[in-house]
This record gives C-alpha cells, structure tokens and sequence, in this order.
C-alpha cells in the first residue's frame, strides 16, 4: 500500500496531498482543516459527513479520498463565513434550526443539494431532501422550516448568491 | 474507525478490471462502496485488492437495446430513479430507488453493487425478479448472461465468481398494459434495510391468461419469486377471493427468519397484506402501485 498524490478542489482551492488508499474522503478533509464536516455513525446512515461531490451530495466516510481524485467537494464552510453567510447558513441560524450543531454542516449541505435542483420545494420534498441527515436535537420542525426560509430568501437575493 | 489497507486499483476499461480481477486473488470491486465500505470498516472483510470501477464509462447509463433495457452496472441508483426510459418502462424499479436509502446515498450506490452484494433485502432485486431480468457476468475467459432468479443463491452468495464482474442488467421491456407496484416495509421511512418487500407486475390478459410475477425481499436467504401465487393468478379470474387465496400461497412460499428487525411470524402475516394489497390496487387503479 503506497501514498499517491491526490488533487482535490475544495470549496475553489486547489489541494494537493499524498493520501494512502485506504484513507476516506471524509478523513482526508478533516486532516486539511476543514472540520466543518463532521464524523457521525461513519455508516452512510446519519449525513453530518455529506459534502457536494461535482455538486451531488455525499457522504464523505463512504467515499474514499483517491474517488475524489480531481473533483469538486463543497463543505459548509465553502458555503458562508461567519462576516458573510449563505442565505440557507442565515436561515438555520434564524429559525433555531440549530441545536448541538452536530448535524448542521450535513443539514446545510443536503439543503443546497435539493435548493440547486428545486428551489421553491414543498415539506414533502424538503423531508425526502433531508431524510438521511439525523438530528437528535430539534425534532426536525425547525429544519424543515429553515428551509423554507432559505427557499424564500435565496428567491429574494436572486441570482447574485452562490 | 480507519480501513484495512488495501491496494486501489482505478482502471478506465472494462478489460483492464477484467484481468486485474483475474490476477489478483481476492479482489472486489468496488463502485458507489456504500456497502463495501461499511463492511470493510467493521472488519467484516478486508480485501487485499478493492478494483474501482466508477472511471469505466461502459459501465454507466441506460438505454433501449431492440426490446430490452439495458442498465450499466455502474449506473447509480439516482440516475435511475431520474430515467425517463425506467419511468416508462419500469416503474416498479423506479418505484424501488424512491425508497432506497436515502439522497445522499442513492448518489453513490450503484444497481450492480446492490445486486452483487447479495443482500435477501436488496431494494432493487424484487423489481427486477418481476421484470425477467437477466445479469451479465464478464470475466477475462469470457462473458455470460444469468437469468436474476438464478444469480441469487443465499445470503451474500450469488452466482459471480471471484474474477467476474457484474457489468450489465437487462431485461425485455413489459407489453403495454402491464401493471404493478413496489412497497417497502421498513422500521423507518428513510436509510432503512428492508423487513419485507414486495415486487408485483401483471401483464395483459391473453388467451385467457396473463403473465404474474409476484417477487419477494427480505423472506428468504435470497430474493425469491413466489411461483405457486403467481400460477395460481395466471389463469384464475382476479377478484377478491383469488387475490387473497394468491396472497396467502405467497405467504407460505416465503421462509423468513426472526431477527433485529422483525420476528418471522410478522413477515409472513406482511408478505400477505402487501401482495393483496399490491395485486388488488394493480388491476384496478393501473401502475401506480
């Protein structure tokens, strides 16, 4: 088993890193730093590890980091920064979508996933958009709301916000 | 918790996975590793080679071949659920990815993985007993096609060998006026690994007879067709009586075990409501299921 360099563009940043094979996505881009992506079940069933992957959400601990190899990974923080949010960041904040905060990074990710493809979806749509993203904290009332907050104000902003 | 080491292979031609599964004892492939991964990572195995395929691009799409559908192994279950030609032709396949884990992981899993796996609960497997389906098995010696009720042969047992691939499924496209449906019991509404599914596709009446397929997951040590129903739908004049005496038969044609998610008893007692209910809302109400 030997290191390969592998090229990854996170959040529009070119990164470079001899990884092992056996090293997760999810790993590796904690290892660069970006601890917004959260380690949960490491199963594929909790979502606080999903990342956009060439704009289609994942969950980074069952993609290896060689998968990954020359592609696009978007984490929350790629998103917004505390001085300048993302209207779906705002919208979780505003409506007490978060709690522990565990599972907000996820949350967000799989609400751009589905605000990308559907940008006016109704709480069917949003629960579906969301149902592999546990939280143990809100009861979901409040996430689902954060959508349609975030739905509504990234209508407003226009096409100006990404 | 980190992986056993392994050493990745990326090939961009089928012939290339083809002869590293050859000469390399041991070697899985791996593609959307949504099972793969879970399974290394809890040590319930350890490839020493994992084979990717996500870079083959024969692997991946859907099309109409003549009178079939041909599905790549590589396509993902996403892909799937978003296909006009499934939502045409298939509809309880379509049916199935709606309810397949979830969005992340319907972005990764792949129909060949979910096959290969060999899970009794395999979402896809039961639409795909319905629909005749056939599976090509490939390896550097040559290639074959396998009937998919004779591809599953126990749990985690199919008919691959080590040094094959699972490079296509296809299956004829249904005669017009088929109906059917797909449903899915689990302990929750998303990420859930099936307590029983259940699979039913009626074609046209012709000559008196009409082709039933009735496909059972999650009862058995493999996705099985319930034949005895099946037959006894073929001839008879559907109405209430025959579908619940077919739903029954059904019922005693599977042999579930008791487990974490449900006890033996319940799964029968569900194998029946969901055929009936199945059979019953596919003559009268069309595909919808």
């Amino acid at each position: 088993m030997d290191k390969k360099p592998i090229r990854l563009k996170v959040n529009g940043v070119e990164r470079v890193v001899p990884l092992f094979p056996n090293v997760t996505l999810l790993s590796a881009l904690r290892d660069l730093g970006y601890t917004d992506i959260k380690s949960g079940c490491e199963k594929g069933d909790c979502g606080a590890c999903a990342v956009l992957l060439d704009g289609k959400l994942v969950n980074s601990c069952l993609v290896l980091a060689w998968q990954a190899d020359g592609r696009e990974i978007l984490t929350a923080s790629g998103l917004g920064t505390l001085e300048r949010p993302h209207p779906i960041q705002e919208a979780f904040a505003d409506t007490g979508a978060v709690q522990c905060g565990y599972c907000t990074p996820g949350m967000i990710m799989a609400t751009k996933a589905l605000l990308d493809v559907n940008p006016d979806p109704d709480e069917d749509e949003i629960r579906e958009a969301i149902s592999g993203n546990l939280c143990r904290c809100t009861g979901y009332a409040q996430i689902v709301e954060a959508v349609e907050e975030a739905a509504r104000r990234i209508a407003r902003r226009g096409e100006d916000d990404r | 918790m980190t992986l056993p080491e392994f050493e990745l292979y990326r090939p961009e031609k089928i012939d290339e996975a083809l002869e590293i599964l050859a000469g390399s004892p041991g070697a899985v492939p791996i593609a959307g590793g949504t099972a793969l991964i879970v399974d290394m990572r809890a040590r319930r195995v350890s490839p020493p080679v994992l084979v990717d395929i996500g870079l083959i691009d024969e692997l991946d799409g859907i099309e109409v071949d003549g009178d079939e559908v041909v599905i790549g192994a590589a396509t993902t279950i996403a892909e799937i659920k978003k296909s006009e030609i499934i939502a045409e032709h298939a509809p309880i396949l379509r049916e199935a990815t709606e309810v397949f884990a979830s969005p992340a992981v319907r972005n990764r899993a792949t129909i060949g993985g979910n096959l290969s796996y060999g899970s009794p609960a395999a979402d896809t497997a039961p639409p795909l007993l319905a629909l005749d389906a056939s599976v090509e098995l490939e390896s550097a010696k040559g290639r074959r096609v396998v009937p998919i009720d004779r591809f599953f042969l126990g749990v985690r047992k199919t008919e691959k060998k080590e040094d094959e691939l699972l490079t296509a499924i296809r299956f004829p496209i249904p005669p017009s006026g088929t109906v059917g449906g797909f449903r899915k019991l689990g302990l929750r509404r998303a990420d859930a690994i099936s307590v029983v599914s259940v699979a039913v596709s009626i074609g046209p009446p012709a000559d008196g007879k009409r082709m039933v397929r009735i496909a059972l997951g999650a009862v058995a040590p493999r996705p099985i067709r319930a034949r005895k129903a099946e037959e006894a739908l073929t001839t008879a004049r559907i109405d209430e009586g025959s579908i619940a005496a077919a739903a029954a038969t059904a019922a005693s044609e599977a042999s579930p075990v008791t487990d974490l998610r449900a006890s033996a008893w319940y799964r029968k007692e569900a194998v029946e409501a969901l055929v009936k209910r199945l059979v019953l809302r596919a003559v009268e109400g069309g595909s919808d299921g």
